[in-house]
């Protein structure tokens, strides 16, 4: 067990350290730079002892060798530099910061998306080649092939405006902070992000439930005279384990829909801090992110590794 | 055979037809339409369906029909590109790394593990935003984190019919090794990897409007059904210019789900036994 964690946390530490380097790299190959970027284009012209005396200040002008050995050494003391803009805050601070509503958005949708597809799935299945299972295998097509934005801007439309039932923005009114008023803000964007992931799941529900349905054990049991309730619950707990896994690999598909889903609904998360660091050559910033969303799916593989061993013993750990 | 299957499958062929004219449409409907998707005309700003503009325009006289059509030719076109390039390296690779065996087919393998494990979505947008928005670079981009899915099929199929007899038995013959490829190899190959291929255009079309949507993709003033939805940003304008930001959602939605329904069709038409629905 020990020698396992030893491993996985190396193997962990390893991932982190190229996907730095890569985006190191990629980043300084590329074309545009901070300083030029904070300057309007007429005063470009103007102001080139000002840009170099910035790019010298920041460190820009050194080889990116030794700018990237600069950065490991503070950021392994956990320190992963300032911000360009953003008046030169810490890095770590502002993603932090960001942190906790964007990790409120990916948990009320993994929850959502869990208990929605599950149902829905066992429902499915339970009225296989009807009129309700059709709708369902149906609507999760469709659900899967709308681009979350849209979604949300017909949500927004339809909720926000016509219906004026929840908020279009932010994640919370002027002057209230409360929980209900949280809540209200959270729907609409917690629930696009949903949506395509649920539609997922429930297909997979589905189909799962209909596998293990036909499964020999279950035939057995109901020759036996076990319910037909009874049936379903045995064969509900084995379609979960895949579930998991399965769950578990959509995490980083879910994080990038993240980054749609708040620039839409200004939900102040890592999603908007990102896109403006992105235009704006802000490689602090930029690297810091890279390295928090590696780590974020890493944590998630690892959990899901882990719960899925939890869940069946028979899996071995590598 | 498959063929008739398929052709039994509503879903599929409504797919298929609904994509055809869509195609159909952005590739011939400019012709007709007498505006020029970046045409801009101060007298008719911000108006909604008319007899002249059948869209509306937006705030700049723009009007939305053509830059409706004009971006899907764009979206289209990226979609399409993305997934053939996948397709083709994957593919080659896949029935490479098979048939070779041995390093090439462990390194290629370890590769496509790699990509497969890095987050694409976070990484396509880092490298979109920092390296630049370009038609050729949105195409690469998707190409390069799709093409593992093709890859792993087309290699589990040649490690299949690698084994089969009648392959083993044309080898001993001494039968060319290209014509092994021609005649055994790739005709299995190629279904399963065409089905793969129709989610992968699904995928691209759908990465391509979120990156243009972030503003990422294809900038204005060149249009793509993502960043007509882009320029839609504030909620005033969303709420009162409908006609700005439906019309490309809806193409988007119609067509990714039409690609969708073809590749179930295709797929339950090659394997019945898998047939979900």
């Amino acid at each position: 067990m020990l020698r396992y964690l030893v491993t996985r946390v190396g193997t962990m530490l390893g991932i982190l350290v190229v996907v730095s380097i890569g985006l190191f790299s990629l980043i300084h190959a590329a074309p545009g730079d901070p300083v030029s970027a904070m300057i309007s284009p007429e005063e470009l012209g103007n102001s080139e002892a000002f840009v170099k005396a910035r790019t010298h200040e920041l460190g820009l002008d050194r080889p990116v060798v030794e700018q990237y050995v600069a950065w490991l050494g503070r950021a392994i003391q956990g320190d992963l530099g300032e911000s360009f803009r953003n008046n030169g805050r810490p890095v770590l601070g502002l993603l932090l910061e960001r942190l906790g509503p964007t990790m409120e958005l990916v948990f009320t949708a993994v929850i959502g998306s869990v208990v929605f597809s599950l149902a829905l799935g066992v429902f499915a299945a339970s009225r296989k080649n009807r009129p309700a299972d059709y709708l369902v295998s149906g609507g999760t097509l469709l659900f899967m092939s709308v681009p979350a934005f849209f979604l949300g801007m017909l949500a927004m439309y339809l909720f926000a405006f016509q219906l004026q039932l929840l908020p279009s923005t932010g994640m919370a009114s002027p002057g209230d902070g409360g929980a209900a008023d949280l809540a209200s803000h959270l729907v609409l964007p917690a629930g696009v992000l949903a949506v395509a992931e649920t539609a997922k799941l429930t297909r997979y529900v589905r189909a799962g439930m209909l596998e293990e349905l036909g499964a020999d054990y279950v035939r057995t049991a109901l020759a036996k005279g076990a319910s037909l309730r009874r049936a379903r619950r045995h064969a509900l707990r084995n379609t979960l384990l895949p579930l998991i896994t399965l769950l578990v690999v959509g995490i980083p598909e879910l994080l990038g829909g993240t980054v749609v889903v708040e620039i839409l609904f200004s939900w102040p998360g890592m999603g908007q801090l990102t896109i403006d660091a992105i235009t704006y050559h802000d490689y602090p910033l930029i690297i810091g992110f890279g390295v928090l969303a590696t780590i974020l799916v890493l944590l998630s593989n690892f959990l899901g590794d882990f719960l899925y061993r939890l869940a069946d013993p028979r899996v071995r750990l590598r | 055979m498959a063929w008739r299957r398929f052709r039994h499958n509503r879903g599929a062929m409504a797919g298929l037809v609904v994509l055809g004219v869509i195609v159909l449409i952005v590739l011939v409907a400019p012709l007709f339409v007498p505006y020029t998707p970046t045409a801009v005309d101060p007298n008719h700003v911000r108006e909604g369906l008319s007899a002249a503009h059948w869209l509306g325009t937006d705030d700049t006289g723009r009007d939305t029909l053509a830059r409706l059509l004009a971006g899907g030719q764009v979206s289209l076109l990226v979609g399409f590109a993305a997934a053939a390039s996948a397709l083709v390296i994957g593919t080659t690779l896949g029935i490479v790394s098979g048939r070779a065996g041995g390093w090439l087919d462990l390194l290629i393998t370890r590769i496509t593990e790699l990509f497969m494990a890095i987050p694409s979505i976070l990484v396509v947008i880092v490298l979109a935003g920092v390296v630049g928005p370009s038609i050729g670079l949105l195409i690469t981009l998707i190409a390069l984190f799709t093409w593992p899915s093709c890859c792993r099929i087309a290699r589990s199929v040649v490690l299949k019919v690698r084994e089969l007899e009648y392959v083993q038995a044309a080898h001993a013959a001494g039968t060319v090794w290209w014509r092994i490829l021609l005649r055994h190899l790739l005709p299995n190959v190629l279904p399963q990897v065409m089905v793969s291929g129709t989610l992968l255009v699904a995928i691209a079309i759908l990465s391509e409007a979120s990156l243009s949507y972030l503003g990422l993709g294809v900038t204005p003033p060149a249009a793509s059904w993502g960043n007509m939805l882009m320029e839609v940003r504030s909620f005033g304008k969303l709420a009162s210019q409908p006609w700005l930001w439906v019309p490309p959602g809806v193409a988007i939605s119609l067509t990714t789900l039409s690609v969708v329904f073809i590749g179930d069709g295709l797929r339950d038409a090659l394997d019945p036994k898998a047939a979900s629905s």
